[in-house]
């Protein structure tokens, strides 16, 4: 299978309170599990991302719960209210139990 | 090739088989997504209300429809599929950490039909809102 890998577009730097965007995408397959092999004609398992979390400093700040009728290499995009500077921890959780995840520290200006 | 009488009611039988397609895929249309919107609030009724569904009008590939919703005052948003072989796409949780109450995201859509997203509000009361996409391909394999 492909390398999964996530990508996240968080601002360096903000001021403290404002309102920022945040765009997360990962490389992956999505397999809804409603799709057949075309040779065999068997269903092919179900394997998505069924949750993703991101988390300044351990509070959330926004989760998505995801079924299959998410897209392939599922994007989100979301906003969160600057407490100060401190890391935002961004973490996909697959169907097998894998967590990818990735870290982006924020500055305050 | 000539047509024979034994051909013409084959066709006719066809033809009839075709027309009642879709009436039978109408008989058991619903996905069960009355039934996830109870589950989710809890078996109370949402009212149509401040929570805006973002969605093209056309969407031209069924695999990546780009939708976002927002609802100000929201603790979590379930966008809703009524034609898609499970009713569920995504639902947002948000926090005090939250910005603006509003999620953007990619979804896959079997065919043209109505999306609903319910919002739960910190007060605990519901909201709805109902949009329908046309999908001119659609996106759940085959």
């Amino acid at each position: 299978m492909a390398k999964v890998k996530p990508r996240v577009k968080v601002p360096k730097s903000a001021s403290a309170g404002d309102v920022i965007t945040i765009k997360t995408l990962i490389s992956h397959p999505m397999e809804s599990g409603q799709r057949k092999d075309k040779k065999t004609g068997e269903l092919i398992p179900r394997k998505i991302i069924n949750k993703f979390v991101a988390a300044f400093e351990g509070t959330p700040v926004f989760t998505a719960n995801i079924e299959p009728a998410v897209s392939a290499n599922p994007y989100f995009e979301f906003s969160m209210k600057v407490p100060g500077p401190g890391t935002i921890r961004f973490e996909w959780t697959d169907d097998d139990g894998t967590v990818y995840d990735l870290e982006k520290s924020i500055a305050v200006a | 090739m000539q047509l024979t009488r034994r051909d013409l009611g084959a066709i006719a039988a066809g033809a009839a088989v075709m027309a009642a397609l879709p009436r039978l895929a109408l008989a058991s249309e619903s996905n069960g997504f009355e039934q996830a919107i109870m589950d989710f609030t809890g078996g109370v009724e949402p009212a149509e209300g401040d929570v805006t569904l973002g969605t093209p009008e056309i969407a031209e590939n069924g695999n990546t429809v780009p939708i976002e919703v927002s609802a100000p005052g929201a603790a979590a948003i379930m966008v809703l599929s009524t034609g898609n072989p499970n009713p569920g796409i995504v639902t947002f949780e948000f926090s005090e950490l939250s910005g603006e109450r509003t999620g953007s995201t990619r979804i896959r859509l079997a065919k043209t039909q109505d999306l609903i997203a319910v919002a739960k509000m910190e007060d605990g009361s519901f909201t709805m809102a109902k949009r329908q996409v046309k999908v001119t391909i659609g996106g759940c394999g085959g």
